[in-house]
Order: structure tokens, then sequence, then C-alpha cells
């Protein structure tokens, strides 16, 4: 041992009372200050961008679910709509579109004429501008459907043009219709009269649900139908592919794998597969489901092979996570009275990791409907207005997907569309939300303590 | 070791570095300490034993607020260290901790080089001016600690890499290396074989002469070989105190007895 | 039969084969299940096996095989005018392929007899004009070569259908004998079915492998062609990057990669120290109750879409970019730049750097904090002097993970960062990536032998091995850290 008050350098620090702070304490406070501030600035950072997307995205979207309709009697006179008089379908559907906007312009004109609104310089054309273009064509299916209708006066109900949508939504104002081709601030002064008797008014939106997309120069009328129902149809696909395969690839890691070469490189694929940028899923899905396999482009199934592949790996990793979790106890009870190995995972392992499985599997899902990207490589961003037909053939009909709808409506110039693209977002998230407090639920409710 | 009848004659002129007085503790709902006055000495190794969970350890945590850390621990009552109470709010347990250094249980080196262990304390308070001065510290801090002949040649080596008694005799010169006045060790062999045990008692032993050492051990052969003072807690209560000779060989309390023979604990 | 039928056909076989299985089991000892060495169910299911197995092989097979000997018997007969080259001929089959669909479709709504499908000419009728009517257009007139392809089509088509239903109706009933003939007392169904079940689950998890497989096969392919028809050298070392559907495209790969990296590198400057900041002062300052609460809040910035991201980006953080900094500053007008994607992919990554720093944070051992606080640290010296160096190789880890995630990601560039390839300095210039161009040159209508259309792949390559790079070197840092503690 050695003298320690003879070493060297070792003299005690001035000795200080603990009561007072000293200089050198002062600033390493201020220095445990600073940095204590900025993990809460980060903190702040981080919800309030959360936040302020949130905000955005409500602020933009929630008006999607309100829609512009004008409302005016309306006779549907039969000389001009069925001019041979014997209400023939074949006949009638000579008149086109434009045959029935005319009916419709003039049938607001009149009811203006009556409720005595004067025009103030907006031209009889500009008026029937005011009406969507989708409306004609709706009306037509219509009467077309029900010839019956012709030579009574019906209530037309019809959407009017995104312009004056967005007007009474705030979005146009007459600064901007200034420098607007598509509309002129007179239409909008009409347009304020019209709400002011009662012609026009918002109401909400069953279209948005319901409608197909529609072309650039009727925002008014695009819907999510398609999109919701090519989403739903993928992740119908989705499960009926993924969770199986997954499910069993697990089982068989977890459970029958011997260590060897295979099991490895197994185990290093799945865990790379799961960091491989979605894109590379969708030039996969391209060259060989669509190139090579000959499917049919822009189907919800191909959409779905791919998603799966790409679900796959974080299914997976949940179902192996909790079939870790059943203690071994169960299993060599299983075993102990005599059950086959493949039978002690299928009656016993199996059924106490389910919970979790499915936890794993709706949050994988969840991760999936909203993947975007490979999808536009396999052409889902296609303009689709026809609905898919019903299962199965329906699975290789061209179909959209609602994260895909809202890059497209997104990539539109109308800015009518960047509304419906934020509606088609808050849908989007509201099926997230609800998916991922399922889970959560599912979570509590099973959790089990060994 | 100690001859128990010199240290007892050595203890009665020491003067008291640590007085606590009616200490109490909560954890939650949970009374872990109850009303504990204790006089620790100056230049003199302190022993706390008792059963496990006796508050022991929980005592000796008070004494350099380690158990601020802990979210739900209360402690009401005084801590005089030289006649300041620790817990003034005044008081920064930062500034407080560079003087009642403490040991845990289990060697818990830093995964760096021995050398950035020992230096780790006199860097962040400051202690030196230039690196002369630090190695010095280094140095005089593993001397004490009885380690730089086993190290010397391998300051740039991690500390993670020693054996069990030496990481602890590392963690030791660690804690010394800041100048303290008071070493709190908790438990300090625990973890160690009996060789690497009797190594760092013998440390200790060496210790004294320049600290107060308090230490909290579950052996009751440790405390009567490296203490002169023993406290026997039980319950959350500190049943006894006194000479480490008194209480081993005449416990005044019939639990300090039973305990010793091993009735109870 | 269409191969729905057959399916069901298959399904109907195989449910049979359970039951009959089943009964002839039990029957071998008089109805004792006792005396039988697997449980009945056992026989049944080995009876559904034995049909479904071959049956369905032979037909997936079948369904492979049978258009690429089709496709190669038909263009044997087509004029060599019309398969001079690989884009050539693929255009003629699509053709061929799409007459005969229309044929059929033609058949099947009765505006043509099987029999005139068959004879028509293109001399005596205007085939396009026939098929136009039941709904199949045609891009040009149907040539007699392609109309006599077409028929050829079908024929051989309806041959191989008839060859497939007959194959696997015969394969599945061959089966249900075999299944139920072995269903006696002594047979060890169950050891049979679960070596069945164990071969599926194998099969299962060998999907993973034959995905890597399809990855590199769908994108080597077609990259070496497009080296084929566009010089190595220039797509790695060009400085330029115009694409041109005519021809004389530069194709260079340098200006994608510096948008990337550009990209990538703003991305990291916003989640690295918000994420990492973030993650510090969860596991070392809050308190419970904020942790319960923030933790999961920033973990909800993970669960939304990138597209959501994608429209944050164009339309909220690119045009505030502009009117805030951009324009006052005089560094451009454009919403869509480097600094837009790179934010916004930034604030995307912040839960990804948060949460994995988080788990690798509280992973160093209390007893190092309790060290450091004992030797009496404060707590951010004991973060950044002790707790950040043991976690080092794991948060770089995460941070590598999270870069790669950044050139990787696809929406957030294509909505943000815009569509010009260039090589500039300026963050606020519209820039793009290898994504971008990705999408871009796959999206809309593509011709698979141009090299402009190829060159995609080539890009994909490039980023596949770029992301599976840092992620196997991350995982590499991740698991030396973890054993560092086990």
């Amino acid at each position: 041992m050695t003298d320690l008050s003879a070493a060297p350098g070792f003299t005690a620090r001035p000795k200080s009372s603990i009561l007072t702070a000293s200089a050198e304490m002062k600033r390493r406070n201020a220095a445990e200050a600073r940095f204590k501030a900025y993990g809460m600035i980060a903190v702040a950072i981080a919800l309030a961008t959360l936040a302020i997307m949130l905000f955005t995205i409500l602020r933009d979207g929630v008006s999607a679910f309100h829609q512009a309709r004008l409302t005016f009697p309306m006779e549907l006179s039969a000389e001009v709509l069925d001019p041979k008089g014997n209400r023939n379908r074949e006949e009638m559907s000579k008149v086109t579109t434009v045959g029935y906007q005319k009916v419709l312009s003039k049938a607001l004109l009149a009811e203006l004429d009556r409720q005595g609104i004067a025009q103030e310089g907006v031209s009889d054309k500009e008026i029937g501008e005011l009406i969507s273009k989708d409306a004609a064509g709706e009306l037509r299916a219509r009467v077309l459907a029900d010839p019956a209708l012709l030579g009574t006066t019906i209530t037309a109900n019809v959407l009017a043009t995104g312009r004056i949508d967005g007007f009474l939504k705030g979005r146009v104002t007459l600064e901007t219709a200034e420098r607007d081709s598509n509309i002129s601030p007179d239409q909008l002064r009409l347009a304020e009269k019209l709400r002011d008797a009662g012609l026009l008014r918002s109401s909400w939106n069953w279209d948005f649900f319901t409608n197909a997309d529609a072309s650039d120069q009727r925002p008014e009328a695009a819907g999510l139908g398609v999109a919701l129902l090519g989403s739903a149809y993928m992740m119908l696909l989705v499960l009926v592919m993924c969770v199986p395969v997954g499910v069993a690839a697990s089982i068989y890691l977890e459970e029958f794998a011997p260590k060897n070469r295979w099991t490895d490189a197994i185990e290093v694929n799945i865990s790379n597969l799961a960091a491989v940028p979605s894109i590379v899923f969708g030039i996969l899905g391209l060259a060989i489901f669509i190139n090579f396999a000959g499917l049919p482009q822009s189907s919800s199934l191909v959409g779905a092979l791919v998603i799966s592949l790409m679900t796959l790996p974080t299914i997976i990793i949940a179902t192996r996570a909790s079939i870790r979790a059943v203690p071994p106890s169960i299993r060599d009870a299983a075993l102990g009275v005599g059950a086959s190995k493949m039978q002690t995972v299928f009656h016993h392992v199996l059924p106490l990791a389910m919970p979790g499985i499915l936890t794993g599997t709706i949050l994988g899902l969840a991760s999936a409907l909203g993947e975007t990207a490979p999808l536009l490589l396999i052409g889902m961003v296609a303009f689709v207005d026809n609905y898919p037909s019903a299962p199965p053939e329906g699975f290789l009909d061209p179909a959209t997907a609602l994260p895909v709808q809202v890059y497209s409506w997104a990539s539109r110039a109308d800015p009518a569309f960047i509304e419906r693209s934020n509606g088609a977002i808050i849908v989007l998230l509201v099926f997230l939300v609800i998916m991922n407090v399922g889970a959560i639920l599912l979570r509590r409710r099973f959790e089990r303590r060994w | 070791m100690n001859d128990m009848t010199r240290t007892g004659l050595e203890t009665e002129t020491a003067t008291a570095k640590i007085s606590a007085r009616g200490v109490q503790v909560h954890y939650g709902q949970n009374h872990a300490l109850k009303n504990v006055s204790v006089e620790i000495l100056d230049r003199a190794v302190t022993a706390f034993i008792g059963p496990s969970g006796c508050g022991k350890s929980t005592f000796l945590r008070c004494l350099n607020r380690m158990n601020d850390t802990v979210a739900s621990a209360r402690v009401s009552g005084q801590i005089l260290l030289e006649g300041e109470d620790i817990y003034d709010p005044r008081v920064d347990p930062v500034q407080l901790r560079a003087r009642v250094g403490m040991v845990f249980q289990k060697p818990n080196p830093f995964p760096k080089s021995i050398y950035d262990n020992v230096a780790y304390g006199p860097k962040i308070h400051g202690l030196t001016r230039n690196k002369a001065e630090l190695d010095a510290i280094v140095e005089a801090s593993l001397r004490k600690a009885a380690l730089w002949g086993e190290v010397k040649d391998r300051l740039d080596a991690p500390g993670t890499g020693l054996s069990g008694g030496q990481q602890q005799r590392l963690c030791i010169a660690r804690a010394i290396a800041t100048g303290p006045e008071v070493l709190l060790m908790d438990e300090p062999c625990s973890a160690l074989d009996p060789i690497a045990t009797a190594q760092v008692e013998e440390l200790i032993d060496e210790l004294r002469a320049s600290f107060s050492v308090v230490i909290v051990t579950h052996s009751m052969q440790q405390a009567a070989r490296v203490s002169q003072k023993t406290a026997f807690f039980h319950l959350g209560h500190l049943v006894e105190y006194g000479d480490t000779g008194d209480i081993f060989t005449n416990p005044k309390d019939p639990r300090t007895e039973a305990y010793i023979t091993g009735r109870i604990g | 039969m269409s191969v729905l039928m057959i399916l069901a056909a298959i399904a109907v076989l195989a449910i049979a084969a359970y039951f009959l299985a089943r009964q002839r089991a039990l029957a071998s000892t008089n109805g004792n299940p006792r005396l039988l060495h697997s449980l009945p169910l056992y026989y049944g299911w080995y009876g559904t096996i034995a049909v479904l197995l071959p049956s369905l092989a032979a037909l997936a097979l079948w369904l492979i095989v049978q258009p690429m000997v089709i496709e190669a018997r038909i263009s044997q007969n087509l004029p060599a005018s019309l398969i001079a080259d690989a884009s050539k001929r693929e255009l003629t089959m699509a053709d061929v392929r799409r007459v005969a669909g229309g044929l059929d479709t033609a058949v099947a709504m009765g505006t043509m007899s099987e029999d005139e499908a068959r004879q028509v000419r293109t001399e005596s009728t205007n085939v396009r004009d026939k098929l136009a009517a039941v709904g199949v257009a045609l891009g040009s007139e149907v040539s007699k070569e392609v109309l006599s392809a077409a028929q050829d089509y079908r024929e051989l088509a309806s041959w191989g259908a008839a060859g497939r239903t007959a194959l696997v109706i015969v394969l599945a009933v061959l089966g249900l004998f075999w299944g139920v003939t072995r269903a006696k007392a002594d047979f060890r169904a169950r050891n049979r079915v679960e070596q069945v079940v164990l071969g599926l689950l194998i099969a299962a998890s060998s999907i993973a492998i034959l995905t890597t497989v399809g990855i590199l096969w769908s994108m080597i392919s077609e990259t070496f062609d497009f080296f084929s028809k566009y010089p190595i050298q220039d797509f790695f070392f060009s400085l330029t990057w115009s694409p041109n559907f005519r021809g004389g495209s530069d194709l260079g790969i340098l200006p994608l990669i510096w948008g990337t990296l550009y990209i990538t590198v703003v991305s990291m400057l916003v989640s690295v120290p918000i994420g990492l900041f973030a993650a510090i002062y969860l596991a070392e300052y809050a308190s419970k109750p904020v942790r319960a609460w923030v933790k999961p809040l920033i973990e909800v910035i993970a669960g939304i879409p990138t597209v959501v991201f994608g429209i944050f980006a164009l339309v909220t953080v690119g045009p505030a970019l502009r009117d805030w900094f951009a324009a006052p500053l005089g560094l451009g007008d454009s919403g869509s730049s480097v600094m837009t994607a790179g934010i916004v992919i930034g604030i995307l990554n912040i839960p990804f750097i948060s949460s994995l720093s988080d788990d690798i944070i509280n992973a160093v051992p209390q007893s190092l904090r309790d060290g450091s606080l004992g030797l009496g640290a404060t707590r951010s010296e004991t973060v950044k002097q002790v707790i950040l160096p043991a976690a080092l190789p794991g948060i770089v880890g995460a941070i590598l993970m999270a870069a790669s995630r950044a050139i990787g990601e696809t929406m957030i560039v294509v909505m943000g960062a815009g569509a010009a390839a260039k090589l500039s300095l300026n963050p606020f210039e519209a820039m793009t990536t290898m994504t971008v161009k990705i999408v871009g040159q796959l999206t809309g209508d593509t011709d698979f032998a141009a090299p402009e259309t190829l060159v995609a792949f080539a890009l994909g390559m490039t980023l596949f091995v770029i992301t599976l790079g840092l992620n196997i070197f991350a995982l590499w840092i991740v698991r030396k850290y973890r054993e560092q503690y086990e």
C-alpha cells in the first residue's frame, strides 16, 4: 500500500458550503437547464408538427363532406327529350347530355324569372354554367331509367359547378374570380343571390363516398367510391394471402426450424425485406406479376400481391414475438401428455398467441392500407371511373386505392381537387384510427400475465 | 485487521461528520424508514447491518440524496453534513454528491478506458487545470484504491475488461478521485468472490485514514472485520447503534441479539 | 372447363375423400377408433391432401407452361418481319392475344358463331369493326397474319384447356383412390399429415427468400437489358439526366444521386437532433405520466401514411418555405425543393429515430446512471458522457436505418421535391431523386424496349443495393451493441 497523503496531485478541493452554489456549479446547472430545454423543444417540435399537419388536413379537407347543390323545379319537356313521343329508350337515348344540359339551364333561368332575380350582366349561357357538367348526365340516366317522368315537373337537385361550391366554402372569392376564366365575379354575385333565395344550398355529400372519380372539369362530382372498393378488395386479399402465410412461416421459424443455413438465410431475408424501400416492391410487381405472369394492370389482385409481400415481414415479426411469449411450460405440459409437436403447436401455442397475432395483423393491415408508392408502378394511379365488378372477377378489374386517389387528386390542377384529396385523407385516417384503436383494445382485452 | 479495543478508543475522540435526526422515508404508500437518528463519525468506518428490506440501503441513499432519482420517494427529518442540512432547498444535490461519494453493489465501470473512468469525476467537477494535474489525480486515486500496480501499464484498456474485484476497486478509485469527505458503499463486496472481497475490505480499512466511510453489508462478519461503529436496522427502525465491538459482543436490544445469533434475517 | 370450375370440382373431390377415407379407416376396425393408429380425422385429412396436392400442383404448372408453349408455337408461324426483334415480337404477340380475346368475346356475346370465328378472313370481313361492336377496340386494322395467328392461338388454347381439365381431374381422382385405399388401421396417418403440414410451413417461410430472389431477378435481367442499350459508364458518370423518348437521351444517374443525398442530408439534419433529443428527454427527464402520453403521440406520426406527408409538403410546407424563405432571400420561387422534401422526410423519421433511440438508451444499465450521478454528475453530464457513448453504436445503427428510409422514400419526394434533375447547391431549388425517376419512367405509357423505361430498373437496382448495404451495416452494428450488454 502506498502512503496516501504523500501522493502528488491529490489536493483536496477547497472546502465550500453546500448551501451556496459555486460559480462552477452555476455554470454546470445552466448547461443542465439548457440541455433539458433542448429535449423539451424537440418534443414540442415533434408534437407541434403533428398538430399542424392534422390541423391543415382538417382545415382543407372537412369541406369535402359538404357540396353545393342547386334546387329548382323543372319541367321535363317531352317534346325535347323524346322527340318521337313513343317512350322508346333506344330512341330517347339519341338525345345526348347536351340536350339535357339545355333543359336544365332553361329551367334554372325560368326559376330565376319566376322569383324575380335579376341577371345583372350574366348571360343565359353563363347561368347555365353554374350547373355542374355532371348534372346533365345524371338527369339523363334518371329519365332513361324511368321515362314516365317525361312531361312531369320534378324538383331538380343538381350539383353546382366546382367554382360555385368553392365560393360557398370561401375558396373562391370575387378577387380570384377576376383572374379565372371559368367563373366571373358577376356569376358569383348571382350565386350569392341564389343562395339567399334558397336555390343554392350546401348539403352533406354522400356522393363523395359513392361516386367514382371524375374528370378534371368536374371536381364537384369526384368521389371515393372506386378507391374505397379497391382498397377493400386489396385488404381482403392481403388478409387472405398474407396472414396464413405469415403465421405459417412464423410457426415454422419459432417452433420447428433447425439451426441451419437455410433458416439463417430466411431470418436474414425477413429482416432485410422489412427495410427494402416500398418502391422496389412496385418494380417487382410490375416485372413479375404484370410483365411476366401477365396479370392485368391496375387490378386489385396485383396490388394485393405486392402489398402482401411488403406486409409479410411485419406480420411475421409480430407473430413470432407473440409465439415466443407463450411460456415453454405450456408446451412441456402438452408434450407431457403425449401430444405430437404439431398438435402442441396447433392446439395450445397458437390459440394462446392468437390475440398477439391479431393485433400484429391489424397493425400490419393498417400500414398496408396507407401504402402508395408501389401501387403507382402497377398502374393503380390510372383514371378509373367504372366500378370493379363483384369478386372474384372484380379482383382482376382496374381499380384504384384510397391513398393513390389522394395522390392523383393532389396532382390535378384545380384547387377543388386539393380539398377532395384532404377529404380522402380524413377518410383514410379515420380507418387507420379505427384499426389502431381496435388493436389497442384487443391488446388490453387479452393482455395476459403468465 | 482491526483490533477492536484500539478502534474503540480512537472513535471516542472523533468528530461527527454527518448527523441524522428523525429521518423518515416513504416510497409512495410504503413507510420505508421510521424516525432514524444517527451520528456518523469522521475518519471511521460505520457499518449498517440488518435483514433485507430493513431500510439500511434506503438510509444510505439518503445521505447523498440518491433517493432523489426515485420519483416516488419522500424524505423528511434532518440530515446535517458538518452542520449544514443536505435537504435544504438551497442545496444542489450534484454539489453534495461531489463531497459524499458512492460505490455501488455491482461494480459499474463506465464503458470507457480505466483512465477515463477515474478522470470522469475530476473532469465534470472541473478540479484540474491541465492534463498533468489530471494524470496526478488519476494516479493518486488508483494508488489509493490499491489498483495502480495492476493497471498502470494499461490505463487505456476498457474498465469493463477488468476482473470483478479490480472493477470494484476501480469504482472506488473513481469515487475518491473527486476528493469526497464521505464514501458511501452499498454492499460493495456482494458481487465479489472471497479473494476480491478480502482485497476490498483491506482497502476500506486503509481508506479510513482519509475519509468517513459508511458501508452497508448483509454480512455480519464483514461488519465486524472492517467497521468501528455499527448500526442495526430492522423493519425501517434503527434498533441499535454503537461501537462494533459492543454490538457484536454485548447487544442491548433483543432484536439485535436475535439477528446476530442468526434467529432472524 | 374454366379454372374456377376445375377448382370447384377438386374441392368436391377433396371433401368426398375426407369422408370416404375416414369412413374406411373406421370400417377397418369395425368402428372402434381406439384400434386406429391415428385419430379418424387424420385419415380424412390424408385423403383430402392426396386429392389436393397433386392436382393443384399440376394445375399451377399447366397454367404457367401453357402460355409459353402456345406463344412459341404461334411465333414459329408468323412471318419474320413481324417478330424481327424482341419488342416487335412482343407487340405482335400482344395483338394476337387481343384479337383472340376479341373473338372469344364475340362468340360469348353471340355476334359470331364458333365456326365463323374459326373461319373469318380479313379479305371478306372487317374484323376490326366486328370486334369494336362487342367492345374490343383495336389500335389498327387486323392483318391477315395476325388474324390467322389469333385463330391458331384460340385453337391451341382450347386444346390446352381440354388437356388441362382432363389431367387435373384424373390426378384428383387418382389421389382420391390412393388416399382412401391407404386408410387402414395401421397406417400412420397423423405422421403423414404432419409431414405435409410441416412442408407447407417450410414453403411459407421460404416465401421471404423467394421475394428477395424475385426482386433481384426482376431487376437484374432488365438492368442488363438496359446496359446493352445504353453504355454503363454513361449511366454512372454522366452529369446530365435528360430522357427523350425519341432517342438520344442522357441518362446519367449522378444528378439523381446528388438530389437523393442532398434531400437525405437535410432530412437527417431535421430528424436526428429532434428525434434524439426527444428520446433523451423522454428516457431521462420526463415524468411517468408525461412519457405515457407523449411517447404514443410521437409514434402516431409513424402511423400516418407517407402520401399524407406528401400532401403536407405540397400544400403547406412547400409554399411556406417559398414565401417566407426562398422568395425573400432571392433563392428561388419553387414550392418543390430540396428543403421541402428534406424537412418533411425529416419529420417522418422523427418517431423512427426517437423510438429506436429510446429503446437503446433504456437498454443502458441503470447502474451506469447511478454510478455517474453518485459521483456528482448532473443528468446532462451523465447523458452526454456516459449514456450516449455507451449507446452510440445502437444510435448510429438507428441513424443509418433512418438514412436508408430517407433514400428510399418515394411519395414525399414525388410530391415535394420536383422533377428536374439538377446538380445545384441551392437547397430551395427543385431537384429530383432516384425514386421520383423510377415512378416517372414507369408510369404512363411505357415501352419496355426503350432505354428510357429500362433505366428505371437500373435505378431500382442501385437504390436496392444502397439501402440494403446501409441496412445490413446498421443491423450488424446494432447486433454488436446488443452483445455488449448480454
